[in-house]
């Protein structure tokens, strides 16, 4: 079989800029859709899945799906402190954190009405918190002091909200908070949080008890199970033990669906007006070249040469656009994305982030549309009789 | 004149191949915005829906932290306020707990500050005379199959524990808006779990009736001058000021789908500009006979103007039409993933109306440049021409 050479398909789709042009921007955004809900679900996951350590368990109270809402007595939290699988730190203490997690509303920076608030976690923290958080650094500032109204601002709570930044000020429980220091957690949903000291936090919210525990395991492959049984022969205690990486996934499940559900509707509605896009051009070009076709035939090229050129030019503008998209959508990942969790019925921000599979997969996306509505114009092509397309004026 | 509209509409047929896939391609575009405008619509739902003679004060921190009770007396006094009622967010969930929906604990009088619940009175009365009663909105009750009577179990989250509840009303709303997803039982119950624990009687929120909504702005400063300086400060606003606060929790999603909503109008816009270019492209030398036949520029861009027209409208009639299936389709899909996330989900008259105007517009700003082309082509250049 002779192909029709490379060049003669790339000088068509030079020749007609304006259609090109058009197509290839319509594909790329259809790609650019693509790609941005694909970093969006992965950012988020990856936000989440950062936040939990494999190491550690996190106690709730049974029932509960999150920290905000779930609470653990301090008669409860003292037996939890002494189970044996908790893991014993260099200082030689057990490596147990209870925690005080509630949610305090203050008004977004960038909000376009200028008074748009949302919930900000607060987590209210003793010394071993910072311990158990590995990824955990301190960027500017310093840790609160015990006893002190000060907070520790994760960097995109500190972006997000005013009065989060180092000196800023916040109001809560009648007292007066200061921003006295910056962390970054590995791009965590911790960053999106406040941290302060947790008998001061849990004051100024009324609250006698905690809201969690976290806790360093001795051995991850076996003591979730061992510390569960344990609790649950324990009439003093009604808790439900998990890694804490499955705590922050399973948080975040309903907000993963419904992005991904409001995604997949737009990828599935935009590809398919992309493809009716590349088909009226691919239409455009048989149709225009009639003769042309007419002309290849009768020097020889067959029927397959001649399909196979034109799916050749569609696929060459699917990659156009493919690659085009790639442009915006990994600038995209310099922003940020923040939303109310309503399982924690708190606000979380998290970047788009992209990764070579998904850059490759948006690059297949593409092909494969261009591949659909390159089909029926190149078959159409490929049947054209020789005479009646010679003769075409 | 009626030959150029003849000619509009047989131009718009001609080439058949490429007006369906045109009005085909439109009909996505139409139905990606109204999809979106819908999903909008649900989130800005409480707003919609909310009254101006309804008032708000809750805790000033955040929604979670709970106000004394003893507050109800001194908001009372207030001159202007009708009525003090007050609820608390129960937050449990019914066996799943994906299947999000609002579970509100209330004073016996909540439900009259909304008129738009509609329950009938002999339910309202077997509601209000069982301490273990409940009513369940209409779509909820349709979600979980309950029947009045029904003995359902909720988990509490907040207040742990199972809670058990028998369904002695169904309510529905007289609006097309109104939430029908809720779930209110007393507060009496939460009330005296509270005080089994020593804690004091609290509630989540007042809601406060008004009569003469233009007296809002004294009555909200009233209230919350009351309680300024006390270990719980409020904040008071009109019921629309606090749904407005939802709103702005949801932050991102929604500047999403509004940027969304754009790059739908731009395909739009790139799909019609193509098409109409392409038409125009091979129709160069028929406008060059035509202008030999002395018709003006005027009849041209009539000529393009009308096809651009006669398509985009058949795109946006079409979308239209499976819009409706679409959006009740992804709204059942919605609750069968995570419960009553959107009270209302429906395509509204407005959007259909804003989906047709703005594909409209879209295909007539699409054909601008075909027109000035064909109209400032010279008439030699034109009929010079062989493609």
């Amino acid at each position: 079989m002779l192909a029709i050479p490379l060049a003669y398909n790339f000088r068509n789709l030079m020749a007609r800029k304006v259609s090109t042009t058009l197509t290839v921007l319509g594909l790329a955004l259809a790609v650019a859709i693509f790609l941005v809900v694909l970093m969006l679900v992965n950012g988020l996951h990856y936000a989440m899945a950062q936040s939990g350590s494999m190491d550690n368990a996190v106690i709730l109270r049974k029932g509960a799906t999150s920290e905000t809402l779930s609470g653990v007595a301090r008669e409860s939290a003292d037996v939890v402190e002494v189970a044996p699988e908790i893991a014993i730190g260099a200082d030689g203490q057990p490596m147990v954190a209870a925690e005080a997690v509630v949610g305090v509303s203050l008004p977004r920076r960038n909000d376009p009405t200028g008074k748009g608030t949302a919930n900000v976690t607060v987590r209210g923290i003793v010394p071993m918190s910072l311990a158990l958080r590995e990824s955990l650094k301190i960027v500017e500032g310093r840790a609160p002091e015990s006893g002190k109204p000060e907070i520790l601002a994760g960097v995109s709570a500190a972006k997000g909200f005013k009065g989060c930044e180092v000196g800023g000020t916040i109001q809560m429980g009648g007292i007066t908070w200061n921003v006295v220091g910056l962390f970054e957690a590995n791009g965590s949903a911790f960053e999106s949080e406040l941290w302060g000291d947790r008998e001061l936090v849990g004051n100024s919210f009324g609250r006698n008890g905690f809201s969690s525990m976290t806790l360093r395991m001795k051995d991850p492959r076996l003591d979730v199970a061992s510390l569960q049984a344990r609790f649950d022969d324990d009439p003093r205690v009604n808790v439900h033990v998990q890694t804490e990486s499955e705590y922050f996934s399973s948080s975040s499940e309903g907000l993963r669906i419904l992005i991904s559900m409001l995604g997949g509707v737009l990828i599935a509605l935009f590809s398919m007006g992309a493809v009716m896009g590349a088909m009226v051009t691919m239409f455009a070009f048989v149709g225009a070249r009639t003769r042309e076709i007419g002309t290849l035939r009768a020097l020889g090229f067959s029927r397959r040469s001649i399909a196979m050129c034109f799916m050749i030019e569609s696929l060459m503008l699917a990659l156009a656009g493919g690659i085009v998209a790639a442009i915006p959508a990994l600038m995209v990942q310099r922003l940020t994305f923040s939303t109310t969790n309503w399982t924690t019925f708190t606000d979380v921000t998290w970047h788009f982030r992209a990764s070579p599979m998904i850059i490759l997969s948006g690059l297949i996306f593409s092909l494969v549309m261009g591949w659909i509505g390159g089909m029926i114009p190149a078959t159409r092509a490929a049947l054209l009789p020789i005479t009646t397309s010679l003769r075409e004026a | 004149m009626l030959h150029i509209l003849a000619l509009t509409v047989r131009n718009s047929v001609r080439n058949p191949l490429r007006t369906t896939l045109t009005v085909t391609g439109i009909a996505i575009g139409v139905i990606a915005f109204s999809f979106l405008q819908t999903v909008l619509a649900a989130y800005y739902f409480g707003l919609d829906a909310s009254s101006p003679k309804r008032l708000v004060a809750r805790h000033r921190v955040s929604l979670f932290n709970l106000l004394p009770l003893a507050q109800a007396a001194k908001m009372r006094e207030v001159p202007g306020v009708t009525q003090v009622s007050y609820g608390i967010w129960f937050g449990g969930y019914y066996r799943d707990p994906t299947q999000f929906f609002g579970q509100i604990a209330v004073d016996p009088q909540y439900l009259d500050l909304y008129p738009e619940f509609v329950l009938p009175p002999d339910q309202k009365q077997a509601y209000l005379a069982e301490q273990q009663a409940c009513i369940v909105g209409r779509k909820l009750a349709n979600r979980f199959d309950w029947k009045v009577g029904d003995k359902i179990t909720i988990t509490g989250q907040i207040f742990p524990g199972d809670w058990d509840f028998i369904i002695r009303g169904i309510y529905h709303g007289n609006q097309p808006n109104t939430d029908e997803t809720s779930m209110f039982f007393h507060w009496k119950r939460l009330d005296e779990w509270l005080l089994a624990r020593e804690q004091g009687s609290q509630v989540g929120w007042y809601l406060l009736g008004v009569d003469d909504p233009s007296q809002n702005s004294r009555i909200t400063a009233a209230v919350d001058d009351l309680f300024f300086n006390s270990t719980a400060p409020t904040l008071t606003e009109t019921e629309k000021e606090f749904n407005a606060s939802f709103v702005s929790m949801f932050g991102s999603v929604l500047t999403t789908i509004k940027i969304a909503s754009g790059i739908v109008i731009v395909i739009i816009l790139l799909i019609m500009a193509n098409t109409m270019m392409m038409a125009a492209r091979e129709r160069i030398t028929e406008y060059g006979v035509l202008k030999t036949l002395g018709f003006r520029g005027f009849h041209l861009a009539t000529l393009i103007g009308g096809e651009a027209l006669v398509v985009t409208f058949l795109g946006a009639v079409l979308g239209c039409a499976a819009s409706y299936g679409i959006v009740a389709m992804f709204g059942k899909a919605i609750e069968m993933n995570l419960g009553q996330m959107f009270p209302v989900f429906e395509l509204k008259p407005s959007t259909v109306a804003l989906s047709v105007g703005m594909a409209l517009a879209a295909g007539l700003v699409a054909c601008l440049a075909p027109i000035a082309r064909s109209v400032r082509l010279p008439i030699a250049q034109a009929l010079r021409r062989v493609e």
